[in-house]
């Protein structure tokens, strides 16, 4: 398992589109990804459960991945998060 | 005889056909015990995926008409569709109740809106609408019913409906739309502008008409008169589609001036624009003979979204629209948003008058940042055509100073990055708040147009707001302080050899046109159906008598003074 804990800089936080653009990525890996923040995991591949965290801008999350491309899945998500407008 | 009702006319012309009843309506979720679960399991599956189809191919028009950003809120109403945790408890649901696909989908739907509801952040609230929206549409397949608007094969559709957002229309098929009918709204609701931007006829503001008429209901919409008839007798429906026949035989002979210019009989010319909401409309504008666009309203690529537009995707609409007018002038008008008009992401705060409060420009020269993205993006357009840029809801000359000095940082900008643009495009402001039209005559130092907004300058000169029943009489276009004001904005304008145009109401509206031509005016700017019409009749006209006229009418008294003048003159 791969872990990293990013700083979100997404300006507007991660609500309808910046989160189908996320989980967009996340599908694309066969890696079974969660995204954590304050303890509380969630599917990454699941748009409601991302939307349910009311993830904000500076707010910091966790991403683990567990399988064959987790590394890469870890890099693509960590980027789409940290990278602002 | 069929029952008659009548509302605003909202969008003219004749529409016989039968009424589709849109409503978001929360159906009666049936609920009974299932013996074979899996069987039950499958029929919900294939609701799903047969609604993720519909959102598919509805995010490729949307994605067409809108713009690719619109387009990802449907995407998103297809993620959640297929999320697991949705489809994954509803089947579960099922699976351990033992209970129909329906009633597991509402109890999953309740208490993801719930969920939402619950949250602190407002903009998360919102998206329980989004819930609701996604489980009607699964809940329509279920139980095999139309779903919105996306109905059965009619042609003659009339749409009936409490109210309509750009959010619904985008989603209709117009080709298939005949007509227009809603419970609320006047003649500036987006149905309204809307239906008279694609020669749709429609009605609105007429009350209940959505709860009293049901789908099939054969209706009769006069969009002229504000007129609808409920169940018309065959005389009606004959008189009406005989009627519907010589309008189609006039739309015919006004085509012919498609090409021609707006000259009167003694050589007086004046540019006929068309006011338009989306880049697509550009289409439309040419089709109806515009010769140029006089009002590109910029406020459809911030609404219905939750972020602001970037430079790029706000250069690549206004270019659209600026090659689609390949060469003649578009007036690109900057973001005039507030008023009636709120964005959730720029959390504008509450006010008590909105309409006198923070808007339009005082917010672009509030948020430098945000205008700044907009001036490089409509002047990136000016490259590929004839733009001209024109600021909304000014009131001082500091405002047009402050807002020039922005536009020149962009420029700036532009220059340094070796980016082309047009060094000489001009730049006007709206003319829409009496103090405006009063001193036009300091403003016109520093402008190179005026386009005059009639809607507001009306509302702000007789502080009436139009939508308040007891005070609506007062919005009197034909008031001699109305037709003053033109008069001085006009005349400033040309005293320093500068233009002015309008873009309110009053520009397509036959019965005052030759006296706003007889003062002068150089561009009238209008909805597309209203071109030819007033083009034909400029043609028939000698400038010198609608001075005449024109003078005569600023000698009037009252509203109806001028009104009895022109309609006897028009006649």
């Amino acid at each position: 398992m791969k872990e990293q804990v990013v700083r979100v800089e997404i300006r507007e936080g991660l609500h309808a589109r910046p989160a189908t653009e996320f989980v967009k990525t996340a599908v694309k890996f066969s890696s079974d990804i969660k995204l954590g923040k304050d303890g509380k995991f969630i599917d990454a591949k699941s748009i409601l459960g991302l939307m349910s965290m009311a993830i904000a801008q500076g707010q910091e999350v966790t991403l683990q991945a567990t399988g064959s491309d987790e590394e890469k899945a870890i890099e693509a998500l960590a980027k789409l998060l940290t990278e602002g407008e | 005889m069929g029952q008659q009702k009548t509302g605003v006319a909202a969008s003219p012309g004749i529409a016989v056909g039968k009424a589709k009843v849109y409503s978001s309506h929360t159906v009666h979720t049936p609920q009974y015990q299932v013996d074979d679960t899996a069987a039950e399991i499958e029929r919900f599956t294939r609701a799903v995926s047969a609604s993720a189809d519909d959102l598919l191919s509805l995010e490729a028009k949307v994605s067409a008409e809108l713009g690719p950003d619109e387009a990802k809120l449907m995407e998103a109403h297809r993620l959640i569709l297929q999320d697991p945790e949705f489809t994954g408890s509803v089947t579960s649901h099922i699976e351990t109740d033992a209970i129909n696909a329906e009633a597991a989908l509402r109890v999953v739907s309740d208490s993801l809106i719930a969920l939402f509801e619950s949250m602190d952040n407002e903009y998360m609230r919102g998206r329980a609408a989004d819930i609701a929206d996604i489980t009607s549409r699964v809940m329509a397949q279920l139980l095999g019913l139309d779903y919105g608007f996306n109905a059965g094969n009619d042609t003659d559709m009339i749409l009936v409906a409490k109210d309509l957002h750009p959010s619904d229309t985008v989603q209709l098929d117009l080709s298939r739309v005949k007509g227009f009918v809603t419970d609320v709204g006047g003649r500036t609701s987006h149905t309204a502008i809307m239906a008279r931007t694609r020669g749709i006829p429609a009605i609105v503001g007429l009350g209940d008409v959505s709860e009293t008429v049901s789908d099939g209901t054969p209706l009769i919409v006069d969009g002229s008169n504000g007129l609808l008839i409920v169940n018309p007798s065959n005389e009606e429906v004959a008189r009406y589609l005989e009627q519907a026949q010589i309008d189609a035989a006039r739309a015919e002979q006004l085509h012919a001036l498609i090409h021609e210019s707006s000259v009167t009989l003694d050589g007086h010319q004046v540019e006929l624009a068309a006011n338009i909401g989306v880049p697509g409309d550009a289409v439309i504008g040419v089709a109806h003979g515009a010769e140029g666009v006089g009002l590109f309203r910029s406020e459809f690529l911030f609404m219905n979204r939750d972020s602001l537009p970037s430079e790029e995707e706000q250069f690549q609409a206004y270019q659209e629209a600026v090659q689609t007018l390949d060469g003649k002038p578009v007036i690109i008008r900057t973001m005039d948003i507030g008023g009636d008009k709120s964005l959730d992401y720029l959390q504008l705060p509450a006010e008590l008058n909105p309409f006198l409060g923070y808007r339009a420009i005082r917010i672009s020269l509030d948020r430098e940042d945000m205008f700044k993205t907009q001036l490089r993006a409509i002047l990136r357009a000016s490259h590929y055509g004839r733009v001209k840029v024109m600021y909304p809801m000014i009131a001082t000359r500091d405002e047009v100073v402050a807002a020039n000095e922005v536009l020149e940082a962009a420029k700036q900008e532009l220059r340094s990055e070796g980016i082309p643009f047009d060094e000489d495009m001009e730049v006007g402001i709206m003319v829409e708040i009496p103090a405006a039209a009063i001193a036009a005559d300091q403003l016109a130092e520093v402008v190179d147009f005026f386009s005059i907004g009639t809607n507001d300058l009306i509302q702000y000169t007789m502080a009436c707001d139009r939508m308040n029943e007891k005070v609506s009489y007062l919005y009197q276009p034909y008031h001699p302080s109305i037709l003053r004001l033109v008069k001085m904005v006009i005349d400033a304008a040309h005293q320093h050899g500068k233009w002015a145009g309008m873009c309110g109401e009053m520009a397509g509206d036959l019965n005052i046109v030759p006296v706003l031509v007889g003062l002068g005016i150089d561009e009238l700017s209008m909805s597309p159906p209203s071109i030819l019409p007033v083009r034909e009749q400029i043609r028939q006209s000698r400038f010198e008598d609608l001075q005449e006229l024109a003078a005569e009418a600023l000698r009037q008294s009252t509203s109806d003074a001028v009104k009895n003048l022109v309609v006897q003159a028009t006649d």
